[in-house]
């Protein structure tokens, strides 16, 4: 299968005297399109430029191919970088913009013949569909475009890898679900490994083989879209992977779980008997029944409709859920609601536990809002490190 | 949303502009009299200008003035350009002070700073054998041109996208490769400001170079001040008037082009945020 290609070891970084990575061990294989997803200031952006060779990290090694590349300057690393902004050259046109890093003089000397630039920066032009375009100048193209040029200027110096900075996070939302595909296509195409940073989890979902949720410079999970999803390690992972209902539970024994008092069929184990654990339960996941068949009852406080499904939020002796579903239920309806084994995901206590996974405060526009101002104040701390 | 002006407001704008520009309308005007006279108008005539290119003393004095003000300002260029390039990449906390330490020499009065010249190229003069002389007077106006040039290319480099130079060394470059590429081509238009307004500043010196250009070398302002103190020529009039042309193209160049730039950022911007 695929070999180790990067590895950081007991890496640590830290801005004048602010821990951004902490002791963080992690290794990347060749060939996969892997994913750091966390909020901002998680340090997903920290480790990026660490691997890119921007920053030096404060202890701890970072390995390439084997070899420890920690002093090795940015020029030197068989690895580009598609920034956060595209950060083309506005004062060269596309053509030119791709051909940059081919003429650079290499450290032996040789120059590129003019010829084979010609056929490479064609080529690439044609590998992100922008064939045409070479004597535009960058300014006359769109945010997509702009993109694209910029994979292909990182691209067309045949990187082992391509380390991409947020790359979607200026386009909007119907540009960037196209680009998700075409930046799977270009990665297939290409065969090399990709590390996307980004904080959005549909994106993270969407295209990475494995994924590495960060949280407060460390390192929370790293697994498959489908492992972090059903299996999350803890509330925090939980919470910021798509939706999730994060209850106190006590684990009675292998396979069978007690919230609110009641017990729950489930497939985890491997928990002391009666255990303290946190229970995550999808909003998907429940279904609702008449009341007489229900596993536990509750109220419903609230209804959006979301074109598939309504979200619906349920109160259950004081604690409220989000449930997903296709039925409408009036508000102040009494409901029951099963669960099924293999929808009930039983995790250990964490720091996180108690924080998340409760929709008390919920509301639609509250969602939203908070939503906004979150990327706001992503892209602000970013821009901060890039100060320093 | 532009005001409109009173009258009241265009009358009193007219006499500002009337008391600024009445006097040297006047001068030129009586660059092309026939007579000596001042105050009489006598006919028209290119006589004082053509006296002035055969005057030997005035066209040494052009030549040094020229001479001064393009070497001055080559030389503040490159040396501000790579000075703000530095402060550009220094802590905010170092950066402003240092700022505002280069800002004083441009607010401070240019007798002080041409004494405080003076003083010390007669000191160090009389250590190192040397006198006061082209070279002085040379070192003396790019000591005065580099906080222009600084003051030009600073905000270009804060508007240029911090990921560019990171970009370039990503690709391939050196770091001065970097700079050499990417970042010069982007910031020479506050260059190109920055040497024009430096040149302009040389041409117009009297008071800093008068006091550290010794007794033998004269710039074309020292020329003027010294003729009014001999014979009054209408030969004054004439040199000022050309004195003032030069002065007044290169400030409309400047203005021009700083316009210009500017419509093109917005542009930009407009283009941005449209997409």
């Amino acid at each position: 299968m695929s070999k180790e290609l990067i590895r950081l070891s007991n890496c640590t970084m830290a801005f004048d005297g602010e821990i951004v990575l902490d002791n963080i061990n992690i290794y990347f294989n060749d060939k996969e399109f892997l994913t750091l997803l966390g909020p901002s200031g998680c340090g997903k952006t920290t480790m990026l430029r660490i691997i890119g060779g921007f920053l030096k990290p404060t202890s701890g090694d970072v390995l390439f191919d084997g070899v420890r590349i920690n002093d090795v300057p940015p020029h030197k690393r068989t690895v580009n970088t598609v920034f956060q902004k595209y950060a083309l050259f506005p004062h060269l046109n596309v053509f030119e913009n791709i051909a940059f890093g081919l003429r650079i003089a290499r450290p032996d000397g040789k120059k590129i013949k003019e010829e084979e630039i010609r056929e490479r920066v064609l080529e690439m032009l044609e590998v992100v569909s922008l064939k045409g375009f070479e004597k535009r100048s960058v300014s006359s193209l769109s945010g997509g475009q702009q993109q694209r040029v910029a994979i292909a200027r990182a691209l067309v110096n045949r990187p082992k890898v391509l380390l991409l900075d947020e790359p979607l996070g200026a386009l909007d939302l119907r540009l960037r679900k196209d680009m998700q595909n075409e930046l799977k296509r270009i990665q297939q195409a290409m065969d090399i490994t990709f590390i996307y940073v980004t904080h959005d989890q549909e994106e993270a979902l969407t295209m990475s083989d494995t994924i590495v949720v960060m949280d407060k410079g460390v390192i929370q999970q790293v697994g498959t879209p489908e492992q972090i999803y059903n299996e999350p390690k803890n509330a925090f992972v939980a919470d910021f992977i798509g939706e999730s209902n994060i209850v106190d539970g006590n684990m009675i024994c292998d396979g069978e779980v007690e919230i609110f008092g009641k017990r729950f069929k489930c497939l985890d184990g491997g928990f002391e008997p009666n255990e303290p654990v946190d229970v995550v339960i999808r909003p998907e996941d429940v279904d609702i029944v008449p009341l007489k068949e229900g596993m536990l009852t509750g109220l419903v406080t609230n209804i959006t409709f979301k074109g598939v499904h309504y979200d619906i939020i349920v109160d259950f002796k004081g604690f409220k859920w989000l449930i997903q579903t296709t039925d409408y239920c009036p508000i102040g309806s009494k409901i029951g609601i099963k669960i099924d084994p293999d929808g009930i995901h039983v995790m250990k206590k964490s720091k996180y536990s108690g924080m998340f996974g409760d929709y008390s405060s919920y509301s639609a526009e509250y969602d939203e809002i908070s939503d906004v101002d979150y990327t706001a104040e992503d892209e602000q701390t970013e821009e901060e490190w890039h100060e320093d | 949303m532009r005001k409109k002006s009173s009258i009241g407001g265009k009358i009193f704008m007219a006499l500002i502009f009337l008391f600024l520009y009445a006097p040297i309308f006047v001068l030129i005007v009586f660059s092309f009299n026939k007579a000596k006279s001042r105050t009489q108008w006598t006919g028209f005539t290119f006589d004082w200008y053509k006296e002035l290119f055969s005057d030997s003393s005035i066209m040494n004095a052009l030549y040094t003035t020229l001479a001064v003000s393009i070497i001055a300002a080559l030389v503040a260029t490159v040396v501000g350009t790579i000075t703000a390039v530095g402060l550009s990449k220094m802590s905010r906390r170092w950066r402003s002070p240092l700022l505002t330490i280069n800002n004083i020499p441009v607010m401070n009065a240019e007798i002080v700073t041409g004494v405080s010249l003076c003083l010390l190229f007669v000191f160090l003069g009389s250590f190192l054998k040397f006198n006061l002389g082209f070279g002085t007077l040379l070192i003396a106006h790019i000591t005065f041109d580099i906080p222009y040039v600084i003051l030009s290319v600073m905000p270009k480099i804060h508007q240029m996208d911090n990921n560019l130079m990171d970009a370039a060394q990503d690709l391939g470059c050196t770091w001065f490769q970097a700079f050499r590429k990417v970042m010069i081509p982007e910031i020479m238009p506050g260059i190109v400001n920055g040497m024009i307004i430096a040149f302009t500043m040389s041409i117009d010196d009297f008071v800093i170079s008068y006091f550290t250009a010794g007794s033998r070398v004269e710039t074309l302002s020292m020329r003027i001040y010294s003729m009014t103190r001999k014979q009054i020529s209408p030969k004054i009039n004439a040199i000022s008037t050309l004195l003032f042309v030069s002065v007044l193209v290169l400030l409309v160049i400047i203005n021009v082009r700083q316009s210009r730039q500017e419509a093109k950022a917005k542009e930009l911007e407009r283009k941005l945020v449209n997409k």
